[in-house]
């Protein structure tokens, strides 16, 4: 049974006509047109799927739309603004923080709510944080040195 | 990567020129399109096709089962310089993150003076670019790298000779720069555009020299990815992310088990879901629907009567059952008298190493999108070997080749996985059956299911020395891993080495499921067998494992490697185990030496092994990216730290119980080792391969540390915290 679902993507808000229990990943890549946010497991363990909802890193393959109503989803399409690179992406590309990047928005979107909420992040809380997510091509180190750049680069701030 | 501009250009015909060299003037069937509509498809300007010499691969390189079709006589591959200036690049290779969408137009962009970013990449697509056989092997740099080089050379030469013409200066006076040919020390100036503008030059490489190393601005010198800016904004595109009108997805009936036969079925469930179509056409039954999800809950509702296979091995008992079936050795290499040697050795060293099955696991799992029009098939995939795919779609649906065209967008992750061309071949029997747009995406557990696993392997090894630490005779055999990086390159005066089966194909009944190639196949499981081995002997020897090998070695390259990272890492001799928790292994692959040195810690109480730090010095040839070869390093290491500590197939028949990452544990941030990287310069010889190499002394390396640091020998792969309990315990 489809139904209004009214919820806020990348700072617009949007109602769709859905099955409330549709999953967020399949409407963003299938409905909307977002397929920056990628499957990689369909459940929860490896992170390729990651959004911010509401200013915390969610796993897009386990929301349901009925879940999201009413509440703020940012997809890595979101994340720049006015075409400039935010200072996560202008890290991933300056430290070569990626191969195959299939997994990559997922990891800026992992990395960005991780900011969000502890902007002065240690390298071992980046570490421990971002744990959830899987790289195969094992750009890992890279990762994490974009990271660090792109928090002292933040200053604490957002941007 | 900005997309290329294909639409057709109006061209005086009588500015044709065609030049093709050689008996063939005709690019033939090798050639997906006529001369006239590939003209019309790529527009105007000076073009230079060049080929990669016939290669006799490796065994990667034989897809047992398909056709193995060589190169094309003429060329494969091309470049254009357009009538509006832009150099591009056409080749069949893909781009799957090993970085030759950036190594390859650095190529260009050094032999013809322009800016990296202006050169454009077309890759993968069977439409476009000439037919290549696929993209592994570590082939790209090593085989194609200098005829597309000298394609460059042949572009510049024929630049040259234009401006010459229409300057009415002497080729000698001309110089190219920045996408211009001027005269030296004047003012006249040409661009490569106007040179290229409203004509239609087609040139074979008739032997143009490419710059020499000692002239590089841009090769061998570290440049960043070309394809970050998309693939950090979501642009990128992969072949899940292709959308076409009116598309189904589709999900296919699955047996529970490899080698199950389908008693009965019943799919009148799956129509109870709104929108939901189902297809059965001989052993293929798919669901179809617009949206994904409504596809899986169709898919759930048939109902099936599966009888099992026969198959019963499970992941324990898999390595008597592969000695079992064994075929009959092949000698890989032998010299001296083994008998002899063994003879002369004062100590003696035998022992047989195990490997399970391991994953692929690209982030990306297997996807494709087909669409039949007429009589053409179009299809997006996310595959290895675009052509051979385009090929076996034809044959697959009966139709042209030509009629036929693959287009490879952003490759998630292959590691020889992606090889496997079944999802696609799925999806356009789906798309011919239905006459829509069908995307097939597999899920993870498709995925797992369907992978074509590094296969399981043993390696038994008999070797012995004198006291003094030379080694005298070495006796290998390998079973059922190949014969790549079998073959030792230590100074032993009697020795042979033996392969029994292959990697993949060929043995029937020897595996319950796919094996195929994964990254560096083979000479992971070869070279955990040899280096520990090797350090086996040092050890009995009472030498360091570094001093043992240099005694045991006169390979030069590998001298120099070994040297290289005992320096790097700081390596002070001791004879194992020290208690440090150091290791040292070598070994050669697809051309390249590498050493590794690592430092382990081993919980005893857990036996949980914690890599703490890895050193890798590699000596490759000529290094085009620096940037893109260090990273590939990166990747080995990271990547290899799961087949050595904790990546394994468990299964039991053709059942397979690890099918998603919750169980199968793949390497992550927190095993993250402090990691450093050497290359070592040898800019002046062939490129060898790079994506590969420093993968494959991974097992070994940890293994060697963890005996350095507990006296524990472990030779069973991977090095998992049970296996360290079980041994400890026994020791």
């Amino acid at each position: 049974m489809k139904d209004a679902v009214q919820f806020k993507l990348n700072g617009n808000p949007v109602s769709l006509e859905v099955d409330p229990g549709r999953t967020l990943l399949w409407v963003l890549r299938y409905d909307l047109g977002l397929t920056g946010t990628k499957y990689g497991c369909g459940e929860g363990f490896c992170g390729a799927c990651t959004v911010i909802v509401d200013g915390q890193a969610a796993h897009s393959c386990s929301l349901t739309m009925k879940q999201l109503a009413g509440r703020h989803v940012m997809t890595i399409e979101g994340l720049g603004q006015n075409g400039d690179l935010h200072a996560l992406q202008k890290a991933f590309v300056e430290h070569d923080a990626l191969q195959c990047g299939y997994c990559t928005p997922g990891m800026i979107m992992r990395a960005y709510g991780l900011l969000l909420q502890t902007p002065s992040s240690t390298r071992s809380q980046i570490i421990e944080r971002m744990n959830g997510n899987l790289c195969r091509c094992g750009a890992h180190k890279r990762i994490v040195d974009a990271i660090e750049a792109a928090a002292a680069q933040m200053g604490g701030g957002t941007r | 990567m900005k997309p290329i501009d294909v639409r057709p250009q109006s061209l005086e015909e009588e500015n044709l020129e065609f030049d093709f060299s050689g008996p063939n003037a005709d690019p033939g069937p090798a050639f997906p399109l006529h001369r006239r509509e590939f003209l019309k498809l790529v527009g105007g300007g000076i073009f230079i096709f060049c080929a990669s010499p016939r290669v006799l691969d490796g065994q990667e390189g034989r897809r047992p089962g398909r056709e193995d079709r060589e190169l094309p006589e003429d060329f494969n591959a091309f470049l254009r310089i357009g009538e509006d200036g832009t150099v591009t690049g056409f080749t069949g290779k893909i781009e799957m993150g090993q970085g030759v969408v950036t190594s390859l137009a650095q190529m260009l962009a050094e032999e013809l003076e322009v800016s990296l970013d202006s050169v454009r990449m077309v890759m993968g697509d069977t439409g476009l670019c000439p037919w290549d056989r696929g993209t592994f092997g570590s082939m790209t740099t090593r085989f194609f790298g200098p005829p597309f080089r000298a394609a460059a050379a042949e572009a510049k030469a024929v630049l040259l000779e234009l401006a010459s013409q229409r300057l009415g200066l002497p080729r000698e006076r001309l110089k190219i720069k920045d996408g211009a040919v001027s005269e030296v020390g004047g003012a006249k100036t040409i661009s490569y555009a106007e040179l290229a503008r409203g004509r239609k030059i087609l040139r074979h490489v008739k032997g143009a020299r490419p710059e020499s190393a000692a002239g590089f601005t841009i090769m061998a010198k570290p440049v960043l990815r070309r394809d970050s800016r998309d693939k950090v904004t979501g642009r990128a595109r992969f072949a899940g992310d292709m959308r076409e009108p009116g598309m189904l997805c589709a999900r296919i009936l699955r047996p529970p088990a490899h080698g199950a036969r389908l008693i009965s079925v019943d799919t009148s469930g799956a129509l109870e879901i709104e929108g939901a179509q189902v297809v059965r056409d001989g052993d293929l039954i798919a669901v179809l629907h617009s949206e994904p999800e409504a596809a899986a809950r169709a898919l759930a509702k048939i109902k099936t009567q599966f009888e099992p296979s026969g198959f019963s091995a499970d992941d324990k008992t898999i390595f008597d059952h592969l000695l079992k079936v064994a075929p009959a050795g092949r000698v890989i290499a032998e010299g001296g008298k083994p008998s002899d040697g063994e003879e002369a050795s004062e100590y003696r060293v035998d022992a047989t190493y195990l490997n399970s099955y391991v994953a692929h696991a690209p982030m990306e799992p297997h996807t494709a999108l087909a669409k039949v029009e007429g009589s053409k098939l179009t299809i997006w995939a996310s595959t290895q070997t675009p052509f051979p795919l385009r090929d076996a779609a034809a044959s697959l649906l009966g139709m042209a080749p030509d009629n036929v065209r693959v287009i490879t967008p952003f490759v998630g992750g292959g590691f020889g996985g992606k090889s496997n061309i079944r999802q696609a071949l799925e999806a356009a029997r789906l798309a011919k059956l239905t006459g829509k747009p069908v995307q097939v995406a597999w899920t993870r557990a498709e995925e797992f299911f369907y992978d074509t696993f590094r296969p399981a392997a043993v390696v038994k090894i008999k070797a012995g020395m004198r006291k003094s630490g030379l080694i005298t005779f070495w006796d290998y055999s390998v079973y059922f891993a190949g014969e790549r990086g079998s073959e030792q390159f230590y100074e032993i005066p009697n020795h042979r080495t033996m392969a029994y089966g292959s990697g993949w194909g060929a043995s029937e009944g020897a595996h319950p499921f796919g094996t195929g190639p994964w990254r560096a196949p083979a000479n992971n499981t070869n070279s955990f067998a040899r280096e520990s081995h090797i350090d086996m002997l040092a050890a009995k020897a009472g030498l360091d494992p570094v001093e043992f090998r240099l005694k045991n070695l006169k390979n030069e390259r590998m001298r120099r490697v070994l040297q290289a990272v005992a320096e790097k890492s700081g390596w002070s001799p001791a004879r194992a185990p020290s208690g440090r928790g150091y290791g040292v292994a070598c070994g050669i692959d697809v051309g390249t030496c590498v050493a590794h040195m690592a430092e382990v810690a081993v919980d005893k109480s857990t036996g949980k092994i914690v890599v703490k730090r890895v050193v890798c010095a590699q000596e490759m040839g000529l290094c085009v990216n620096p940037e893109g070869a260090t990273i590939q390093m990166e990747g080995c290491m990271m990547m290899g730290l799961g087949y050595a500590l904790s990546e394994q197939i468990r299964f039991t028949g053709g059942k397979i119980h690890d099918v998603n990452f919750g169980t199968y544990s793949i390497p992550r941030f927190s095993w993250l080792p402090q990691i450093e990287t050497l290359i070592v310069d040898a800019k002046d010889s062939p490129a060898q391969g790079g994506g590969e190499p420093a993968i494959i002394c991974m097992g070994a390396v940890i293994a060697n540390a963890v005996f350095d640091a507990t006296g524990i020998r472990l030779l069973q792969l991977p090095l998992t915290p049970e296996r360290v309990k079980d041994a400890l315990a026994r020791a």
